[in-house]
Order: C-alpha cells, then sequence, then structure tokens
C-alpha cells in the first residue's frame, strides 16, 4: 500500500485547488431503473434535455477553480467516451477523466483505490457528487461554508418528511454551528428528518486517513449490520445474508465513513432549501425531470421553449424535434431528437425519449416514453401524479402497490385509441389492448 | 283501437337520468322513449292510449298534450294511487279499455323493438284467441321466463318457466300484448301480476297465443341496456336505410350508425361511430373520438376528448383529452374536467369531476 505524501494545507501560499469526483456506479447497480436502463446506462439518461450526469458536471463547471474531474464507477469505458469527449469540447480548461473500478469497491473505497489520481497536483480538497442524485447542486455554498468553518468536510443536507426520512442517511447537526453531531444511514427509527444528499466536499488531507483506518477496521473485525444503537445490538454481528456488498473490501461512504466523521469535529452540513430528489427509479425521472426543468426555466434558460397558448412551460423541445402547432405540450415535458408529435396531442409531467411518433390526439401524461415508440392516435398513456414532497414511486391501488409513473421501454407501441395506465413495459412490446396497473415482460 | 302503456314508477334504474327527465322522456335514439310506442301505436291505429303511472309530473302531461295533436290520438293518464304490479293497472283503466269490443294493446315502456303491431293484430284476429304476447328470441334463457308451446301448435302456450335450468325454449315475454277486453274479468283491482297471474289463467283456457318478433328487441330500462339498446336501433335503421341517419359519406363518420341532430355542430378530424347518437345543439369540438355513445341535447364535447360506451346527460361538458368509457353515465350539467378519466363513473346530476375516476363508481 502507497503511503500517503498529504500536503499541507494551502500550500505554495497560492489559492487552494478544488477537484471534483462523480460517482457513476456501474451497470449492476442500476437495476431498479430498468426498464431504461435495459437499453442506456443510467447516468447517460436524459431529463430536461441533458444527461443526469450532465446535471452534475454542469454544476461543477460552475465553479472556475475545478479544472480537474473525475467519473469513478464500473461501467465499461466505452460508455462514458462521447459524453467526455463533448465536454471537454465545451469546457477546454476542464480535464475530464473515467476511472474504471473492476469491481465494485464501495463508494468510499473507489475513492482511496484512485487516491493517486486524485491527489496528484496536490489538490487542497475535493467535491464528490453521486450521480444518481437531482438537485440545484450549491456547490458554491458548500465551498465558502468550508472555508469559513475551516471544515474537513461539508455534506450537503436537506429536509424530508419525518416518516421518509429513515429510507436516507440521517443528519443530527447544531442547528447553530452546523456542525454534525451523529450520521446514521437508514436508521431503524426516526433520529433527524435532516437527510444526506449524497454531495460532498472533503480535505484531502483527512479524508483518506479516513478511509484507511475504516478499511483497517474492518479486517479486523465484521461489518455492523448498523452502527450501534441499543435497538440492533441483537443483530450485530449477523451480516445480511445475500449481499454482495459485504464483501470487506467495500467500504461505502454512507456506512463506514460518514459516521466516524461525525466524532471530528471539523464536518459540517449545508442545508439546502432548493429541491432535491434522487433518481433510483425509472419512474424518479419524471420528477427529476420536473425539478430541472423548473431550474431552468427560473434561470430563464434559452433552450426551453417559448411559452404560448399551447405551450406551458417549462417544456423542453430537442431542436430537430417536429411538433404539430395544435399539441398542447407543459407543463414539465422534455421532447427528445427526432420525435414527431401529431395534432391535437396532449403531453405533461413526461419525457419522451428519442425517435418516438406520437399520433394526432393521443394524450401522455405522467410517464416516459422509450426511445423509437409509436403511441397511436386517441391512444392515452397515464401515470398517477405523486406528490412534490413525495419521495416514493410507487403508489397504492386497490391495495396493491403500482408504479405511479406509466414507462414503455425502447420500441414498444401503443395501438389507436388503447389506453395505458399505471404499467411499465419491457422493451419491443404492442400494447394492442387497455392495460392497467401491471409490468408487461 | 285502444292501448296501455305500462310505465309504472320514477325509473330508478336508469338514474342518474330519470333525477331530471321522467323515463319515458329521456331521448333514445333523439326521441322520447315514450315517442317510439306512441307513434308505433298511432301507425297501428290506435286512437286512445292510457298511460299507467304511479306518479304524474308536470313535465310529462305538458309533453303528452304536445304528442295527442301531432299524433291525432287522445293519451290519459291512469294514476295508480299504491302501486298495482302489471295486471291491476288494466283493470284501472277498464272504462277506456273496456269501451268496446275491440282487442287493445300493452306495452311495457321499457321495450325498444320494430313494434310490428299491426301484423300483431292480424295474427291476433287470425287466430281468435284471448290474447297475444309477442316473444322474442334470445341467447340465454335461463335468464328469463320462457314461453313453452303446445306439442301439436306452432302458436298455442302451453306453460311459462321462470329461468328454467335445462333448455325448454328460447323464447321470451317481449313486453307486448293483445288482448280482448274479456281478460278484464279476470283482473281484479288489487296488485297482481299479468305475467304470474293472469296469463297462466288464460293459458289454462287455451286463449293464449305467441308472435315472434322479428328483428331487434331491447328492454333498454337501464344504461347498460340503453346502450345496446341503442346500438340495435341504429342498425335497424341502418338496415331500413332510414333518412334519421347521417350519410356515411361524411368524412367524420367511421362504420356507420351514427345518428346526428341537424343542430348539433361537428369540429375538424373528428372519428365517430359506429353506434352514436348526438342531439339538438349538441356542440363536439375538433379531433373528438366518439364510438357507442349517446349524447343527449346540449352537451359539449371539447377538442380531442375520447368517449364510448357512455351515455353523456344533458348540458353536460366534456373536457380537452377526457376519456370516457365502460357504461360511464353523466347526469344533466356534469361537467367533466379537461385530462380525466372515467370509468364506469355514473355521476349525479351538476357535479364537477375534477379527479379520475378510475373504477365502476357513483359520484354523488
Amino acid at each position: 500500500m502507497a503511503t500517503l505524501q498529504v500536503p499541507l494545507r494551502g500550500h505554495a501560499g497560492g489559492a487552494p485547488t478544488t477537484k471534483a469526483v462523480i460517482l457513476v456506479g456501474g451497470p449492476s447497480r442500476g437495476t431498479r431503473f430498468r426498464p431504461l436502463s435495459l437499453d442506456l446506462p443510467k447516468p447517460l439518461f436524459e431529463v430536461a434535455g441533458h444527461s443526469i450526469i450532465d446535471h452534475c458536471f454542469s454544476a461543477i463547471t460552475k465553479i472556475p477553480e475545478i479544472q480537474e474531474v473525475f467519473i469513478i464507477g464500473y461501467y465499461d469505458e466505452t460508455v462514458f467516451r462521447d459524453f467526455i469527449k463533448d465536454a471537454a469540447r465545451d469546457h477546454p480548461h476542464i480535464t475530464i477523466k473515467y476511472l474504471r473500478e473492476y469491481q465494485a469497491l464501495g463508494t468510499a473505497g473507489g475513492l482511496y483505490h484512485f487516491r493517486d489520481a486524485i491527489l496528484k497536483g496536490r489538490p487542497d480538497r475535493f467535491f464528490v457528487l453521486n450521480a444518481d442524485v437531482c438537485c440545484s447542486f450549491p456547490l458554491q455554498s458548500m465551498l465558502r461554508l468550508f472555508e469559513e468553518k475551516d471544515a474537513e468536510a461539508v455534506i450537503l443536507g436537506t429536509r424530508v418528511p419525518d416518516e421518509a426520512a429513515t429510507n436516507f442517511g440521517c443528519i443530527v447537526s447544531d442547528a447553530h454551528s452546523k456542525r454534525v453531531l451523529h450520521y446514521v444511514e437508514k436508521p431503524e427509527s426516526r433520529i433527524s428528518n435532516l437527510i444526506n444528499c449524497g454531495v460532498y466536499l472533503f480535505a484531502t488531507e483527512t479524508i483518506f486517513p479516513s478511509i484507511r483506518s475504516a478499511m483497517k477496521r474492518r479486517a479486523d473485525r465484521p461489518r455492523l449490520v448498523s452502527y450501534p444503537s441499543s435497538d440492533a445490538l441483537d443483530s450485530y454481528h449477523v451480516p445480511r445474508s445475500g449481499d454482495e456488498e459485504e464483501k470487506t473490501e467495500v467500504i461505502r461512504l454512507e456506512q463506514d465513513i460518514l459516521s466516524d466523521l461525525a466524532d471530528n469535529r471539523q464536518f459540517f452540513v449545508l442545508e439546502t432549501k432548493d429541491f432535491w430528489r434522487q433518481i433510483k427509479t425509472a419512474g424518479s425521472a419524471v420528477p427529476a425531470n420536473a425539478l430541472y426543468l423548473m431550474k431552468a426555466w427560473q434561470s430563464q434558460s434559452e433552450e426551453l421553449a417559448k411559452p404560448s397558448a399551447n405551450i406551458l412551460p417549462p417544456v423542453f423541445i430537442h431542436p430537430t424535434a417536429t411538433v404539430d402547432p395544435t399539441a398542447k405540450l407543459g407543463p414539465n415535458v422534455s421532447i427528445g431528437p427526432r420525435v414527431t408529435i401529431g395534432a391535437g396531442v396532449r403531453i405533461k409531467e413526461a419525457i419522451v425519449l428519442e425517435d418516438v411518433e406520437v399520433r394526432h390526439d393521443a394524450c401522455i401524461l405522467y410517464s416516459i416514453i422509450g426511445w423509437s415508440s409509436r403511441i397511436g392516435a386517441w391512444a392515452r398513456v397515464e401515470g398517477t401524479p405523486t406528490p412534490v414532497r413525495e419521495h416514493s414511486t410507487s403508489v397504492v391501488k386497490n391495495g396493491v402497490k403500482v408504479q405511479s409513473i406509466t414507462i414503455l421501454g425502447k420500441e414498444c407501441s401503443v395501438g389507436d385509441e388503447v389506453r395505458v395506465q399505471n404499467c411499465v413495459c419491457l422493451p419491443f412490446k404492442d400494447l394492442r389492448r387497455d392495460v392497467a396497473n401491471e409490468v408487461i415482460m | 283501437m285502444k292501448a296501455l302503456i305500462l310505465v309504472g314508477g320514477f325509473g330508478t334504474r336508469l338514474r342518474p337520468l330519470t333525477l331530471t327527465l321522467p323515463k319515458p322522456l329521456v331521448e333514445f335514439g333523439n326521441r322520447p322513449m315514450i315517442l317510439h310506442q306512441i307513434e308505433a301505436l298511432a301507425n297501428a291505429g290506435v286512437t286512445d292510449i292510457v298511460l299507467a303511472v304511479n306518479y304524474r309530473p308536470e313535465i310529462m302531461t305538458a309533453a303528452l298534450k304536445k304528442y295527442e295533436k301531432e299524433y291525432n290520438v287522445k293519451i290519459e293518464f291512469s294514476v295508480e294511487t299504491e302501486p298495482l304490479g302489471t295486471a291491476g293497472p288494466l283493470k284501472l283503466a277498464e272504462k277506456i279499455l273496456g269501451k268496446d269490443d275491440a282487442p287493445f294493446f300493452v306495452l311495457n315502456s321499457d321495450v325498444i323493438c320494430d313494434f310490428p303491431l299491426k301484423e300483431m293484430a292480424a295474427f291476433h284476429k287470425a287466430h281468435g284467441g284471448e290474447g297475444t304476447i309477442a316473444v322474442t328470441k334470445v341467447e340465454e334463457p335461463s335468464k328469463y321466463g320462457v314461453i313453452v308451446h303446445k306439442p301439436d301448435h306452432p302458436s298455442r302456450i302451453d306453460r311459462f318457466v321462470e329461468k328454467p335450468i335445462e333448455f325448454v325454449g328460447n323464447r321470451i315475454n317481449a313486453g307486448i300484448y293483445i288482448l280482448n277486453p274479456t281478460v278484464l274479468n279476470r283482473i281484479e283491482l288489487r296488485p297482481t301480476s299479468i305475467e304470474q297471474e293472469t296469463f297462466p289463467a288464460i293459458v289454462k283456457d287455451g286463449g293464449l297465443h305467441s308472435f315472434d318478433l322479428e328483428g331487434f328487441w331491447m328492454d333498454v330500462g337501464q344504461p347498460k341496456d340503453f346502450l345496446t339498446g341503442t346500438c340495435l336501433y341504429l342498425s335497424f335503421l341502418t338496415k331500413k336505410g332510414s333518412k334519421k341517419l347521417t350519410p356515411t359519406s361524411e368524412p367524420f363518420v367511421h362504420g356507420g350508425n351514427v345518428m346526428i341532430d341537424p343542430t348539433a355542430t361537428i369540429g375538424k378530424n373528428c372519428k365517430i361511430g359506429p353506434n352514436v347518437t348526438i342531439g339538438p345543439n349538441v356542440v363536439v369540438g375538433d379531433g373528438v373520438r366518439l364510438q357507442r355513445c349517446v349524447l343527449l341535447a346540449g352537451t359539449k364535447v371539447k377538442e380531442h376528448a375520447w368517449i364510448k360506451s357512455t351515455i353523456v346527460g344533458w348540458n353536460s361538458t366534456v373536457g380537452r383529452w377526457a376519456r370516457l368509457e365502460n357504461v360511464s353515465v353523466l347526469g344533466d350539467d356534469v361537467t367533466v374536467g379537461d385530462e380525466i378519466y372515467c370509468n364506469g363513473a355514473s355521476v349525479l346530476p351538476h357535479k364537477s369531476i375534477k379527479a379520475n375516476v378510475e373504477a365502476p363508481s357513483i359520484i354523488m
């Protein structure tokens, strides 16, 4: 194991330097994004006209001092080749590299594995962004807090409804000093409704030693199921069966590092009041699309379609798409490249992907229409609206849990006048009869 | 000739429509249901019509005054103070029905068919029996009362079998009779059933015959059957080459069997049919798809809506991109919002529907 030559902070008397890491995971982690991830790696899926990873990347480009960005994951190298090429062309002053893990090392394990690349040039600090979150990425505010507090780590936090909080990493903080006092990943009982957004800023001189000591601890004794609160003592030594992440080399930021950092007095939380959503299931792309469109709308982005009687903003229409002027679109609609939208079509709260054809008078609500799919005349493809603050993408109908968002995979077709409601449809299916509340294989 | 139409009560089975109009005035094929019967009776030479009702709304009296003039018939209400069943009302109207020796018709007001009353009267006269029941063939006789003939006779009725388990025949009582006035002597003035008491008594004396109805027949007393009956009626009109139908040469007509009142307006790029009736002053917006549905007077269907197997009540509004299906029935002055889906929604008058109705239910 290489020894760490950690630079002193604020070295050489110059301005501090900062890098950024985007964690993208790998194909075996994207199963919840099926059926869309069957045809495209999740980070490349487009919401509001840009890939999910591009939303992270463009937030990073807003920090002028960042000149080096790493993408860490275990997808094949070819997956991000085009994205990196385009990003490098648009931002020539930034170096972007894909660092491929050959096995899943966990979020912290991956960082540690590539520490030499990250530490090269002796940066003072680096951001870590999970690619599966959708938020405004207030990186500048995180930097400000980091400097103001002379922090070793800053985590982005957000408040969620109490009942949802235990699905996330929960942060207990000092309201006044913003210091993180305690961190628990997915606690069994309510601890706090301030949760981990999956965006961090770390001081290089402290994070790698923390990971290393966590690895050492893990080698010495088995993994805890959860951190020892009295409730969890019973299951103290019982590893979760069948969970491949239990291998000792897998070190996750959330479970293994953050709780340790909470003991450190220099760990702070920036609570964002902006939007935040996870992009886990395919259905969560619809609220993510809405949030990014809203953000673009509020910043008066030129990319969005001009509002009119038939365009209820925000709407993104790719320049190569053809939309009949009698079609009514919006709010929160993204229309992909080469899509054709017929006369009298209605689309609301939906993502229509490349090369889709929607025939006249069809109606698409709360849905994702997969690449090259075809929607018939007077067809109705419909999901169920979920409250804005809701973090779940399923609803209970007649006592059965169904997907709230209707999703058609690649090259599906919906016949004329056919209705599809609350369904998830795998690629290449022809739907000729009305279907509701089903997964169609 | 004389006739009695059994109207009965409030028509609760056809709610929510009958919360607004008495059942005989609800339009079937763009005309009040009772007019189909009055017209058929007038055409068969009937001059005296008795309406057996157990309530008499003002609106009915006014409407029927108009029809009296139009068809040159006399229409009288016979109001039961207590429900008298299906035979009692005949006795109550004895003065009119028994005023001469000529036979009289009895019609159930829920029944829609071709009404071959002249042929039926001729048949009745020919066999010389006391009564004739029109019968219709059904696919599933086990749901009805089935008529069984005498083994040696094609029309003389031997007995009735209520909801037979084994096949005994497929002809059922179609609710249209022609009876001699002597039948009135068999009925007492009390709640009594013509099917269960009077007819079996005539059968016993060998005086009851059946008359096969050719063509369509439907009891349209409830919404599902009202829609089916509309399909049968429109198909019948098509077969006859009736001028009442909208020509299939109209670009928006799809599959025929479409009846549109001349005062209704149809938008561009609509696809209408088969089996659609559109009442007076209805406004249908652009790109609307209609099939197997009834739009009653004054309704407004906005652009791109899709309606199937639905009755849209008077002056109701259906929003843009709304979708109504599976025997949805909108009462008078109902509003269905834009993009709303209704699956078997039965909506009471003056309601506004702002959220999907995903499973059949009554919206109070």
